[in-house]
């Protein structure tokens, strides 16, 4: 119980900082530090495989590559004199009106969740092993999976194609 | 023991602070890394109600969500890293035009 509250209050204040934050570096190291908040939470739900691919996958691949094209465009941290001096939570009522609706659907959805009666405690059963899941992997959702690599090559494909320089228009 | 209403109620408050992530926010790189605190909100409702239910689906589908999260990190900053190399900014405000 202890635990879920620790790991639940890291993950929503490196969440929070996260969009708080000026700097998109220490926006990206929060949010593995979020990710690792969260992967302490699936072992609690006796799920260690995506616990582990969590920080693998997560933490490791897709924050790296954020961190590296953060990196690659070395961007100014903020792009007007207007960013410069009031920070992005404390901006004028055009600009709040984004987090007004976002207070909007935080409110909604503890309306809601709490309207619930029923006891949500869990059954207590064996862990899913990784087997059970690498065999449902390839049996139930084969099809899934393969439409999956698929969606892999044309994200490749596609990220190559975009993001190198325009040499037929002669370049920039 | 918590239960699958506090699960998902931090799923709900995490999903939150993503989708004010994308709306407050004027920068590409957070922008983005707003939407994959929603992706993650949702994994972690997806893992308990797995949980509670007693079957490997949960886990599944966070699977694939993971991949496709990792497709769409691709893909968008590709899209950031041309758009960066046009304009020299990484604020949306920039980008109005659909063609110069």
């Amino acid at each position: 119980m202890t635990l879920f509250y620790f790991f639940g209050a890291v993950a929503v204040i490196a969440s929070l900082l996260v969009i708080a934050q000026r700097n998109p570096i220490y926006s990206v190291l929060l949010l593995i530090a979020s990710f690792g908040a969260l992967s302490g939470l699936y072992v609690l739900l006796d799920a260690p495989f995506v616990a582990v691919i969590q920080i693998i996958i997560y933490a490791g691949a897709i924050m790296v590559l954020f961190l590296f094209v953060v990196m690659l465009l070395n961007a100014p941290q903020e792009e007007t004199d207007f960013d410069a001096r009031v920070h992005p939570l404390l901006r004028p009522a055009a600009m709040r009106l984004g987090a007004v609706l976002a207070i909007v659907l935080v409110v909604e959805l503890m309306w809601s969740l709490t309207r619930i009666t029923a006891s949500g405690s869990f059954p207590s059963g064996a862990v899913i092993s990784v087997a059970t899941i690498g065999r449902r992997l390839f049996t139930d959702y084969a099809f899934a999976f393969e439409v999956t690599s698929v969606l892999i090559l044309v994200a490749m494909v596609g990220a190559v194609v975009m993001a190198k320089q325009d040499t037929a228009r002669g370049g920039k | 023991m918590p239960s699958l209403n506090d699960y998902l109620l931090l799923s709900g408050i995490l999903f939150s602070i993503g989708t004010a992530g994308v709306f407050v926010r004027r920068n590409l790189i957070t922008i983005l890394l707003s939407v994959e605190i929603m992706l993650n909100a949702v994994n972690l409702s997806f893992v308990a109600f797995g949980r509670s239910l007693g079957t490997a689906d949960g886990q599944i589908i966070v699977f694939f969500v993971m991949t496709v999260a990792a497709a769409e990190a691709a893909v968008g900053l590709a899209i950031v890293i041309a758009l960066f190399r046009h304009r020299e900014s990484l604020n949306p405000d920039t980008f109005t035009t659909l063609k110069w």
